[in-house]
C-alpha cells in the first residue's frame, strides 16, 4: 500500500523533474545547460559543485537578507528620522543627526544609563575572563570528579534568565553574606575615596552575577588547555621550570587567541542580556512609554540602538587590541 | 592513596629508628612533592579554592532551594537560615495553582521546542552546505554569518517588530519560528559553526563514493551526513532549546499581549501582579519572597531535569565549535 505510494509519487516526481529540465526557457542537453535556447552554460564540474552549495545555503541567504541586512539598514535608516504612528501609516521627517544629538544634550537618562553600562563591562569582563581562565586550570588538574565540577561550572549557562536572576538579585541572593563581613574589605572601602570605593563596593555585591556569566569562557579554556602537548611541559620540566614559569611561558601564550575568543563572546552576552538597563530602556523609548515627544519613537530608539552598537563594538575592539598589543611588545 | 599510605608508615618507621634527617626529608616530599605539583599543600590548594568557587557558583541556586520551603516564621526568624524548621509546600501550591503551572509548562516547552527544531533543521543545511561545497563569494557569505552574532537584537528588532505586526505574526510564534528556519534565529550563527567544523572533518572520499553509487547531492546529505552528526544535531538542539525557553527580552516584544507566554516572562508578571496588591513592608510581602522563589525553582525545574541527563552533551559543546583550532 504505502509501497505502491511511494513508487507513484516518485514516478510522479520525475515527470515534473522532467517537465521542469525541459522546456524552452531552461534546458538540459548534452552537459549544457540552455537558457531560452540562446544562453549555453556548459556545465562543468565545478560549476554543478557550485551551484548544489549555494542550493543549500540558499535559505540561509533569504533569512540573511530578511531578517539581518534589511533590519540593520532599515534601523540605520529610522534613526535619521522622527517617526509618528498614524494610523497604521508612519509618518516620516527628516531629522539629520538630531536624534543623535538629543541622544547626548537632551536625554536626562540615556548618556547616565550607557556611562554606567560601559562601567560595567570595562570592570566585569576581565574579572570574568580571569576567573574563568583560573576554574579552567583548576578543573584542569588531575582531580578526582572531573565530571562533577564541571558540571556544576557550567550550571549557570543553563538557568541564566532574565526574571530568575531579578527575583534572586532582589532578595539580595546574588551577595554573599560573608564578603561583607570580612574587615579586610570594608577596612578598604572606607579609608579610600568614595568614587573609588562606591563601584568597588558594587562589584563585591554583584561579584555571584559576573561569575555566573563565565560558564561558556570556562569550557571554551578548558577546551584549549587539552590541546596543548603534554611534551612541552615535561621539556620545560627537565629545564627547570618550574609550574609558574610554565604557565606564563607554556600555558598562556597558546591559549592566547582563546581570550580573543572570550572576550567578544563575554561582551555580546552581557550586552545582550535582558536585564541590562540600557537594551530595557531602548525598548521603552521605541514603545513610546516616555512622554516628552523629543525623546520617544521609532526615530530615536533607533538611534539609540546604533550608538549602543557601535560602544559595542569599541569595547570589543580595545579589549581585543590591549590584549594584541601586549603580546607584540612582548615578543 | 596506597601511596599516601605507605610514605606515612616509613616516617613512623623512620621516626621510631631515630633518623629524623630522613624523615624530615620524607615529610617534605609528602607536602611539597619533588616539583611541588605533586605534594599535599599543592593538592589541598586545588580542592579548597574549587570547593570554595563551587560554592559561590551554587550559593544562589541552594539560597532559592532552601528557602522556596521556608514559612512565614522562618522567613523572619534570623536564626534560621539554610534549614527550613519543617519542610512546608505551601509556597508550591500556591505557583501549581495561581501560575497554571502544567499548562504554562506545555506552552513554555511548545514556545521553546518548535523554534529550537527549525533552527536545528536550518542550521544543518546550511553548515553543510558552507562545509561541503565552494562556490563563489564562499568567505564573504562566512563572515557575514559570522557578524551576525555580534550584531545586538537592538538594532534589529524594530524593523521586524514592525515587519511582523505588517505581516500580523505579532503575538504568534511564527515570530520565532520564521527565523530561525531560515538560519537567523537565537545565536544561529554559533549553531551553523558547530555543523560547519563537524560536516568539514569528515573525509569526502565517503559522498564520492555514495555519488558514484548514483545518489544525488541530497541523498547523500540526509542518508549519509544527517545519521553521522546526531551528536551535533543533540547538542544544538538543547543549546537551542535552552535559550529560546530562557528568552524574555525579544518575546516580551514580539508575544506582547499574547495569552503564549514563556514560563520566565508568566511567573515575572506573577510577580508583578502580587507585589502590587500588598503594601511595602507587609507580612504577606515578607511571604511572598518565598513563595516568588518556589515560582523560580518551577520555572527552572524543567531545565534543570534536562540539564541533569543531558549535561555530557553541554560540557563537550565547545569542542564542536572547533574555535580552539584543530
Amino acid at each position: 500500500m504505502i509501497k505502491t505510494f511511494f513508487s507513484k509519487l516518485s514516478a510522479l516526481w520525475s515527470r515534473i523533474k522532467h517537465v521542469l529540465t525541459h522546456n524552452f526557457i531552461f534546458n538540459i542537453a548534452d552537459n549544457k545547460w540552455v537558457f531560452f535556447s540562446v544562453i549555453k552554460i556548459k556545465a562543468t564540474n565545478k560549476k554543478r559543485q557550485s551551484l548544489i552549495g549555494l542550493s543549500f545555503i540558499f535559505i540561509w541567504i533569504v533569512g540573511y537578507l530578511i531578517f539581518a541586512l534589511y533590519p540593520i539598514f532599515n534601523s540605520l535608516y529610522l534613526s535619521f528620522f522622527k517617526v509618528k504612528l498614524d494610523g497604521a501609516a508612519l509618518q516620516m521627517t527628516f531629522q539629520g543627526i538630531n536624534n543623535f544629538k538629543a541622544a547626548f544634550l537632551y536625554d536626562p537618562y540615556f548618556v547616565e544609563i550607557l556611562v554606567g553600562y560601559i562601567l560595567e563591562i570595562v570592570m566585569n569582563v576581565p574579572i570574568t575572563i580571569v576567573f574563568a581562565l583560573i576554574i579552567a586550570l583548576l578543573i584542569n588538574q588531575p582531580i578526582k570528579g572531573k565530571g562533577i565540577w564541571r558540571t556544576i561550572f557550567f550550571l549557570p549557562v543553563i538557568i541564566i534568565s532574565g526574571p530568575v536572576i531579578a527575583e534572586l538579585m532582589r532578595q539580595g541572593a546574588t551577595t554573599l553574606p560573608s564578603i561583607r563581613e570580612y574587615d579586610i574589605i570594608r577596612l578598604i572601602l572606607n579609608n579610600v575615596n568614595p568614587s573609588v570605593g562606591t563601584p568597588i563596593q558594587e562589584l563585591f555585591d554583584r561579584i555571584l552575577l559576573v561569575l555566573w556569566f563565565a560558564g561558556i569562557q570556562i569550557l571554551i579554556f578548558l577546551a584549549g588547555l587539552q590541546k596543548i602537548d603534554r611534551e612541552i611541559y615535561e621539556a620545560s620540566m627537565v629545564d627547570g621550570a618550574g609550574p609558574w614559569a610554565s604557565f606564563w611561558k607554556i600555558t598562556l601564550p597558546s591559549i592566547k587567541p582563546l581570550i580573543s575568543v572570550s572576550i567578544i563572546y563575554t561582551v555580546v552576552s552581557m550586552s545582550v542580556f535582558s536585564l541590562n538597563e540600557v537594551i530595557i530602556y531602548i525598548r521603552n523609548v521605541m514603545l513610546g512609554e516616555s512622554t516628552d515627544a523629543l525623546i520617544n519613537g521609532y526615530g530615536y530608539s533607533a538611534a539609540l540602538s546604533w550608538l549602543y552598537f557601535i560602544v559595542m563594538v569599541l569595547i570589543i575592539l580595545i579589549f581585543v587590541g590591549l590584549l594584541n598589543v601586549r603580546r607584540r611588545s612582548r615578543s | 592513596m596506597k601511596k599516601f599510605f605507605r610514605t606515612i608508615k616509613e616516617i613512623i618507621q623512620l621516626t621510631f629508628k631515630k633518623d629524623f634527617t630522613h624523615a624530615g626529608i620524607k615529610v617534605k616530599r609528602l607536602f611539597m612533592g619533588v616539583r611541588f605539583t605533586d605534594g599535599l599543600i599543592y593538592k589541598f590548594l586545588i580542592y579548597a579554592l574549587l570547593l570554595s568557587f563551587g560554592y559561590v557558583y551554587l550559593y544562589p541556586v541552594l539560597y532559592m532551594l532552601t528557602n522556596s520551603f521556608m514559612t512565614m516564621e522562618d522567613i523572619i526568624d534570623a536564626g534560621v537560615r539554610w534549614i527550613p524548621t519543617k519542610l512546608n509546600f505551601e509556597n508550591y501550591r500556591l505557583v501549581l495553582v495561581e501560575l497554571n503551572y502544567f499548562k504554562s509548562l506545555l506552552d513554555a516547552i511548545y514556545l521553546a521546542a518548535s523554534p529550537a527544531i527549525s533552527a536545528t533543521v536550518s542550521s544543518a543545511i546550511i553548515g553543510y552546505g558552507f562545509a561541503r561545497f565552494n562556490f563563489p563569494l564562499k568567505k564573504l557569505l562566512f563572515v557575514l554569518m559570522l557578524m551576525t552574532f555580534i550584531v545586538p537584537p537592538q538594532i534589529t528588532m524594530l524593523p521586524m517588530f514592525r515587519m511582523f505586526s505588517q505581516y500580523k505574526l505579532l503575538g504568534s510564534i511564527k515570530a520565532f519560528v520564521y527565523p530561525a528556519i531560515l538560519g537567523q534565529g537565537l545565536n544561529g550563527a554559533l549553531f551553523i559553526l558547530i555543523f560547519y567544523q563537524f560536516f568539514r572533518m569528515i573525509p569526502k572520499s565517503l559522498d564520492e563514493s555514495a555519488q558514484l553509487d548514483g545518489a544525488t547531492p541530497f541523498k547523500v546529505f540526509t542518508r549519509i551526513y544527517i545519521p553521522l552528526a546526531i551528536p551535533s544535531i543533540i547538542i544544538v538542539f538543547l543549546f537551542s532549546f535552552v535559550w529560546y525557553y530562557n528568552e524574555t527580552y525579544l518575546s516580551g516584544l514580539y508575544l506582547r499581549g499574547s495569552t503564549l507566554l514563556s514560563l520566565p516572562l508568566k511567573l515575572e508578571q506573577y510577580i508583578n501582579n502580587y507585589t502590587s496588591i500588598y503594601p511595602e513592608g507587609s507580612q504577606a510581602r515578607e511571604l511572598m519572597q518565598a513563595v516568588k522563589l518556589a515560582g523560580n525553582v518551577l520555572t527552572l525545574l524543567p531545565l534543570l531535569i534536562l540539564y541533569f541527563f543531558t549535561q555530557k552533551r553541554f560540557v563537550e559543546s565547545i569542542d564542536r565549535t572547533g574555535i580552539t583550532g584543530e
